[in-house]
């Protein structure tokens, strides 16, 4: 296979020297991971901006900002927030966090840093296809911000964009063009996720180095690999759906707008579609893209807990099958976001059963990660204070999905604050608390300097408890049956009595505080990029192979030298090995091993 | 660091758990069977994850203090423990698979069951951002729908056809009455994209979708007026889209039909 004999080549070559080929269009799988680190952050530091516009909006939806009448000419006329620019925001905020936030960071980023050097390969499978997918991601980013700039400004529908709201222009502002860019940024998304996910499977089946078993691979590669599954299966599914739906709106098709509608007074010219079709299309993906965000938290967690708990994964078989069956169960669930929506009932019967099961692995997960804990000697580090601090979130977004799961239950809960506190406790936060445990870890990998665990620590404090403030109350907001996606409750009455301005208000100013504490985070980041001390090889006494190579590793990460590796991911405290921790490439006869 | 760390764990999450206990929160009194059934099933559900949620966060706090603290010789070097494994899955599955299996009962009565004999049909088809309330006047029956005569000025927003008798006693209102303690059969329309009807005080609520008629069916038990919000996403005035459900006694209901009666 020419493509084949093209890869091994290129790991062959030297490293380029030019700063075009090395750092732009580069091939190598750590500065693309690196890009595709940065492009989360500039979108995390986007959609946060955005979503701190909502929570101001939300409490004082009359108050007069100069500014952004200037960033929002039309939706901010005098500086008020317009009930549609609100949406626009909303819609915004929810795209491109779940996409360029927790599909970008976790999988791609991590992922394509840190994936080819724990399983001993120099590169990926496809150095080529991997930059083209990065590239085609930015580009997806470029259209997608487009899409505030165009008349109409950004679509309002949400980041669900049910038709045929999403699909006719005349149902509002900003669902001319800025609607046709969304679904054009997300079919270029989907395409350079298929890319990518390709490109994971490959590498993880195809370059694992001598000695490495599929088990006995890092709990971080499991979940690298099982996301770039449900990746090439959910994302396939939404590319179609964009497809279809971008037909609908520029070349006449019928998909998912039936016949007989009247938008204000005016007959609309289409007929035969079902919008319950576009549900089922983009709930396929975006069930899935749930795990997507989430399981390479769960695995940077489990190394990280293992890691400072100086002890091996408290069941790691239990681990694996577990992450394969949030996988594959992840497929079977997504009719329990259309409880409501008028599919058949009966059918509402089995997807709730599957939801509750993929509640199981879940639960085997979080015991094992405090079976971890038990026993284990801790060393309070940034990185495994955030990893604790997601075990605790993980249980407490988890839980809320128990009350949504159930029809009849949902059936209140449906389209209210409850659901907004469920996932982002559990999409949103939990996986942020994922990549910043991975961050404070791998950054001295990545860069060869340290962070700064003062500053890191304090990040931690003020941002765990600012989340639970911010998002707990929404609990109590989705027991009133406050519906999401509402600019403003003026006139709501049974809001109004029950007290939810005040918890709106108690949410924002957290939200400001929360938010405020990142910039601790993102001072750290780039004050340690070039002031951070020197980080040695293996800072944190960890034993997987990236431990083993140089901070930052050489272009082809083991310098041409093949490891073998002798023992599983995380032999911590073996009884009579010399040190606490015996490296998977350390040679067999080091001390036994428990496997 | 350990005490901190352990301390805060339980705060927030007691801060999370004690409103729910003390229901300084609460939802809306329900005023029909359905919706004290619902409770009953949250309150289940809010039982077994409340449990759940306190023991997980107690433990979690608690090996953090326990193991977090400097201690003299190594780690606990072990992989874990199968029967453990089994154990908390078991438990887990049954606990999870059951609640879901307890609900299905309160899902069934309201779906897979059709309104009960002699219930009051009543159309509700929303609209960018009304309701449209329609009564089939003495006949019973709707009269037929022609998308050319919708004229919102003229009081005709659903087009009903002037051609088809059945349609002169309509009766179509921003608002909805409804008697106490009789059944009412709700047909769910939309005219241009998804809304969803939702009444918090009725546990109840349904997409309304473009191109489908959906009924769903309930008997509120007590006089008053409550709030039907819209709660799918359908364009800029989703937050003000209202309307009111008035239930009133027998009498009242029968003099309001008559004085929404269309003027012959």
């Amino acid at each position: 296979m020419a493509e084949q004999a093209h890869t091994h080549e290129a790991h062959a070559h030297a490293a380029p020297t030019g700063f075009i080929r090395k750092y732009i269009f580069s091939l190598d799988h750590k500065i693309i991971g690196l890009q595709y680190y940065f492009l989360a952050v500039v979108a995390v530091i986007v959609g946060m901006f955005l979503s701190l516009l909502m929570r101001w909006h939300l409490v004082w939806p009359t108050a007069k900002i100069g500014w952004l009448e200037t960033l929002f000419p039309a939706g901010a006329a005098g500086g008020v927030m317009t009930p549609e620019l609100y949406l626009s925001l909303m819609t915004m905020h929810g795209t491109i966090m779940v996409f360029f936030v927790l599909t970008t960071a976790p999988q791609s980023g991590f992922g394509n840093y840190v994936l080819p050097i724990q399983i001993g390969a120099a590169d990926m499978a496809f150095p080529v296809l991997n930059m083209l997918s990065f590239w085609i991601t930015f580009l997806s980013f470029v259209v997608m911000i487009a899409a505030f700039f165009v008349t109409g400004g950004a679509p309002l529908s949400g980041w669900t964009a049910y038709p045929p709201l999403s699909a006719l222009t005349e149902t509002g502002p900003g669902q001319q063009s800025g609607q046709t860019l969304w679904i054009l940024s997300l079919a270029l998304f989907s395409a350079a996720s298929l890319l990518g996910a390709l490109n994971f499977i490959t590498t993880t089946l195809d370059l694992r180095t001598k000695g490495l078993s599929l088990m006995r691979m890092p709990l971080t590669c499991w979940t690298w690999f099982i996301t770039a599954i449900l990746g090439l299966l959910a994302f396939a599914v939404l590319l179609a759906g964009g497809v279809l739906l971008i037909m609908d709106r520029v070349a006449g098709t019928s998909f998912f707008v039936p016949g007989g509608l009247v938008v204000s007074d005016k007959v609309i010219n289409h007929s035969g579609g079902s919008p319950l079709l576009w549900q089922h299309l983009f709930w396929f993906f975006g069930h899935p893209e749930v795990y997507i965000a989430i399981l390479p938290g769960m695995g940077v967690v489990s190394q990280v807990l293992s890691t400072f708990s100086r002890k091996p994964i408290f069941g790691y078989r239990a681990m694996v099958f577990a992450i394969i069956a949030i996988g594959a169960l992840g497929f079977g669930v997504w009719g329990h976001h259309m409880f409501i929506s008028g599919m058949s009932p009966y059918s509402a019967m089995a997807f709730s059963v599957l939801t509750m099961s993929i509640g199981v692995p879940s639960a085997i997960k979080t015991f094992n990660w405090i079976g971890t804990l038990w026993g284990g000697k801790i060393r309070f580090t940034s990185a495994m204070m955030f990893a604790i601090g997601f075990v605790s979130l993980f249980v407490t977004g988890g839980l809320s999905g128990i009350f949504l799961g159930q029809p009849p239950v949902d059936l209140f809960f449906h389209d209210t604050y409850f659901v907004v506190a469920h996932f982002h406790m559990i999409m949103g936060v939990a996986s942020i608390f994922g990549m910043f445990a991975g961050t404070y870890y791998w950054f001295p990998k990545m860069f060869g300097r340290m962070m700064n665990e003062g500053l890191g620590k304090l990040h931690f404090w003020i941002t765990f408890v600012g989340v639970y403030a911010i998002f707990t109350p929404m609990h109590y907001l989705g027991l009133f049956g406050h519906p999401r996606r509402y600019s403003e409750i003026t006139g709501v009455n049974y809001l109004a009595k029950s007290g939810a301005g005040e918890i709106h208000l108690f949410m924002t100013i957290a939200a400001l505080i929360t938010v405020g504490a990142q910039l601790l985070f993102f001072f750290n980041l780039f004050w340690s990029l070039f002031k951070g001390k020197k980080a040695p090889v293996n800072p944190w006494e960890s034993t997987t192979l990236e431990w083993t190579v140089p901070s930052p590793p050489p272009h082809d990460n083991f310098g041409g030298y093949e490891p073998v590796v002798n023992h599983g991911p995380y032999e911590y405290s073996v009884p009579g090995a010399p040190k606490d921790y015996v490296m998977q490439s350390d040679p067999a006869g080091v001390a036994a091993t428990g496997h | 660091m350990p005490f901190l760390l352990a301390v805060v764990i339980w705060a927030v999450s007691l801060g999370l758990a004690i409103p729910f206990f003390t229901r300084t929160w609460w939802f809306p009194q329900s005023i029909n069977e359905h919706g004290r059934q619902v409770d009953q099933q949250f309150m289940f559900t809010l039982v077994v994850t409340g449990v759940v949620f306190i023991l997980a966060q107690a433990a979690l706090g608690w090996v953090v203090l326990r193991f977090g603290r400097p201690r003299a010789g190594a780690a606990n070097y072990s992989h874990g423990n199968n029967t453990m494994e089994v154990l908390w899955t078991s438990a887990t599955a049954v606990l999870f698979i059951g609640l879901t299996i307890m609900g299905q009962r309160v899902w069934a009565r309201v779906h897979f069951m059709g309104a009960p004999e002699g219930a009051i049909p009543i159309e509700l088809t929303g609209q960018q951002f009304v309701w449209n309330i329609r009564y089939p006047g003495p006949d019973g029956k709707f009269g037929a729908l022609d998308i050319k005569q919708i004229n919102d000025q003229a009081g005709n927003p659903l087009g009903v056809d002037s051609k088809d008798p059945a349609g002169k006693d309509d009766i179509t209102v921003p608002t909805m009455a409804v008697p106490v303690n009789k059944p009412i059969e709700l047909r769910l329309r939309s005219k241009d994209v998804t809304h969803s009807f939702f009444v918090p005080e009725l546990r109840l609520k349904q997409d309304t979708v473009p191109g489908m008629v959906i009924r769903i069916h309930f008997t509120a038990e007590k006089v008053g007026r409550y709030e039907i919000a819209c709660a799918e996403l359908c364009g800029l005035g989703h937050y003000k889209m209202r309307s009111f459900l008035d239930v009133m006694e027998q009498a009242d209901y029968e003099k309001w039909l008559k004085e929404h009666a269309p003027q012959p």
